[in-house]
């Protein structure tokens, strides 16, 4: 017997499906058609198919500049999951356990900080690490410190990690939740055996815990891969377009930015725009196919 | 009957009315937001007294989003009828485009003198597409109270200059130049081109860099930059990370004793300073040489062709021609200087002071507006970055010199061989 076609599948899909192919899968694919045209000072536009790419990645003038951002961005995604994630596994755990007090006050104030706008949380840091108003200085004297203190933000060799660990300090909250989120569904059987086994606490985390929740730090990596590769306001927000000083804290968003945009006496450019973004896209994409054809797949998962 | 008569005049009233209200509307476009109320309630009032029927609207956008809003908006057609023009390429390519109406046969233009038309005309000169509106003048400011405590004079040369730094960083707590490297624009607008014209003679240097008969690599050049290798000194602690903004804030609460600027910041410190301060041009080497000032021509105003009301925006475009609209905006809009030929009597002591240096000494605009921002690599933001590094010490003067040579003789024909 033929079955009737599930027209209502086609309903209930439809909303989504239109709303994601209007506001996502359309513009990501005009971006791609667009990189491979090009446009003349008098506005007209033709297809030169792949010359735009052959200039981002060959012309001395296009690949410093963009290998000097994907260099950036990479050393800013390295930092986030050197600090990042292991702080969050580690406030995660502490966290979840069992006796702790004030725990939710704790977990609020954590995540408070990826609630606000990125512009406010650029002006506070900035604020606070200002050579001139800042209270760092003073801060670091309280503790006898302030040799130590630099003005972080303005010089090359620190202003990118600077920026980098001000994004950690916002972002901290999202892996803590979702860690801590996959340690609380543990059930409790499990940790119970054991510690009647006679396995320390560091222990039961190490070879108990953590395996459980590998396929959620594997999550929590892919996250900030993309996050990060998709990087912009902060440095935006404290640097502005130019990423100073000298390009050291430039990463693709920003390099996206004005290229597209034009900057000052730069003048935009539409198409070599779209290819900075499609470079983007396609080391994003690299970046999850990777994660999921060679961790992804030896990622053991188990029934809870 | 009367009836009839009545209801024919209200109907013709009406009409009349609504043709009005369609057809002389003009929304201006301009990234002067710090100027949105003095537009308002000033300059626009001002023009309503002479026009009534024209309704004008004052459309700002902030300036670092200015130039990519105003050209998607005149791609897309939402862009306002007047356009508020930036100094040559940038409006340039805006012609180019056909974003722009040529403005030949406008008798206003007669008005203005051909180095303000310059920035606003095509390569051979024959068609200007925009009517200059005003010019900001560099050079630095300082603090009376200061200068008075510390018995200093103002600096006339650059021993001078450098004598007063010296004495300001050794007998006082204050910062000698409030000035970082941050924002990094300050390092080429503000310093770099305002204290250059004096070491490149002006507009002598400026044009044989684009005849090809001089090259940034040579002595005149680097000078400039030697100098501001020694500035990093005088910056006060941590100026790497130091904003504009906290530059302004620094001298405006009387901490710093000197403020490299232009004109733009005279409104600003009317308003934000207790103290009084005064302007004096970049020092030049001895005493009685030739003083040059970067005169920079930065703000005109054209008409966006896919406009309405083309005949109301031309006779905007008129009043802004006239002596009337130079006086208000010279004096209400204070630091921007009229570019008419008008005779304009300023009233603000420091803006007077400044203005006054046009008479005293030769004007030149900003090294690099014309032309050589027209290439890959972009000059105007190499020149950020490599002024901002000679400013920390982290790159020598020779090093940067050459940096923006290749970068210009990569792409501009006279420069490469």
């Amino acid at each position: 017997m033929k079955r009737a076609f599930p027209w209502h599948l086609l309903f209930f899909l439809a909303p989504a499906v239109l709303i994601y192919t209007l506001f996502s899968a359309y513009p990501l694919f005009d971006t791609l058609r667009l990189s491979l045209f090009t446009d003349t000072t008098d506005g007209v536009r033709s297809f030169t198919g792949l010359s735009n790419f052959v200039t981002l990645l060959s012309d001395p003038n296009w690949s410093g500049p963009f290998w000097n951002a994907l260099w950036n961005n990479t050393q800013f995604f390295i930092i986030h999951m050197l600090v990042q994630n292991p702080i969050g596994l580690m406030l995660a755990a502490l966290l979840s356990m069992k006796d702790l007090r004030g725990g939710r006050t704790y977990r609020t104030l954590i995540f408070l900080p990826t609630l606000l706008s990125v512009v406010i949380i650029g002006f506070i840091w900035q604020l606070i690490l200002s050579p001139l108003w800042g209270v760092s200085e003073g801060f670091l004297a309280f503790f006898g410190l302030d040799f130590l203190f630099e003005a972080w933000l303005g010089r090359e060799g620190s202003a990118l990690i600077t920026l980098a660990l001000i994004s950690v300090w916002q972002f901290i909250g999202i892996p803590m939740m979702l860690i801590y989120a996959a340690l609380l569904s543990i059930p409790d059987d499990l940790i119970e055996a054991a510690r009647v086994d006679g396995a320390s606490p560091w222990r039961t985390f190490w070879r108990i815990r953590v395996p459980l929740i590998l396929p959620t730090l594997g999550l929590v990596t892919i996250l900030t891969f993309v996050g990060n590769f998709n990087a912009f306001e902060l440095i935006y927000a404290v640097k502005g377009a130019l990423a100073g000083p000298n390009f050291s804290t430039d990463i693709l968003g920003t390099f996206f930015y004005r290229t597209f945009f034009g900057y000052q006496s730069q003048i935009g450019s539409a198409t070599m725009g779209a290819t900075v973004a499609t470079m983007m896209f396609l080391v994003i994409l690299v970046g999850v196919m990777l994660y999921f054809f060679v961790i992804q797949r030896r990622l053991t998962r188990y029934q809870l | 009957m009367p009836n009839f008569k009545h209801c024919v005049a209200g109907i013709t009233l009406a009409a009349t009315l609504s043709l009005a209200a369609q057809a002389q509307t003009l929304t201006i476009e301009s990234w002067r937001v710090d100027d949105k109320d003095l537009w308002e309630d000033i300059l626009i009032p001002a023009f309503n007294a002479e026009h009534p029927d024209i309704e004008v609207r004052f459309n700002a956008t902030a300036p670092t989003e200015y130039d990519s809003s105003i050209n998607a908006r005149l791609q897309a057609g939402t862009a306002g009828d007047l356009i508020t023009c930036r100094p040559f390429d940038q409006s340039l390519s805006l012609f180019n485009q056909g974003y722009l109406e040529p403005l030949n046969g406008l008798d206003a233009l007669d008005n203005y003198q051909d180095f303000a038309k310059r920035a606003w005309s095509t390569d051979d000169g024959d068609t200007s597409f925009c009517l200059p509106m005003a010019s900001v003048i560099h050079g630095f400011f300082y603090n009376k109270a200061i200068f008075d405590e510390l018995d200093l004079e103002v600096p006339q040369t650059r021993d001078e200059f450098f004598d007063a730094l010296e004495t300001i960083e050794e007998d006082s707590s204050y910062t000698p130049l409030a000035l970082g490297t941050n924002d990094q624009w300050e390092a080429n607008q503000i310093v770099f081109t305002n204290i250059g014209p004096n070491y490149w003679d002006g507009e002598e240097g400026r044009m044989a860099l684009l005849s090809g008969d001089a090259k940034f690599t040579d002595e005149e050049f680097v000078a400039a930059w030697e100098e501001m290798a020694q500035w990093g000194d005088y910056m006060g602690r941590g100026y790497e990370a130091q904003t504009y903004g906290d530059s302004q804030n620094l001298f405006a609460l009387g901490r710093a004793a000197i403020y490299p600027t232009g004109s733009w910041d005279i409104s600003y410190f009317n308003s934000q300073a207790i103290f009084e301060f005064g302007a004096f041009k970049p020092p030049v080497e001895d005493s009685g040489d030739t003083c040059y000032i970067s005169d920079h021509t930065d703000m005109g105003i054209g008409i966006n062709p896919a406009s309405d009301n083309a005949d109301a925006a031309r006779t905007f475009l008129d009043w802004v021609a006239s002596a009337d609209f130079a006086d208000l905006f010279t004096n209400e809009v204070t630091g921007f200087f009229s570019l008419s030929s008008h005779d304009v009597d300023v009233q603000d002591p420091v803006a007077a002071e400044m203005i006054s240096w046009r008479n005293d000494c030769e004007s030149t605009i900003r090294l690099n507006a014309q032309v050589m921002n027209r290439g890959t690599p972009n000059m105007e933001q190499e020149l950020w970055v490599v002024s901002s590094q000679v400013l920390n010490g982290t790159l020598s003067p020779e090093e940067a010199a050459e940096q923006i040579q290749d970068g210009f003789a990569q792409w501009y024909e006279p420069q490469s061989n």
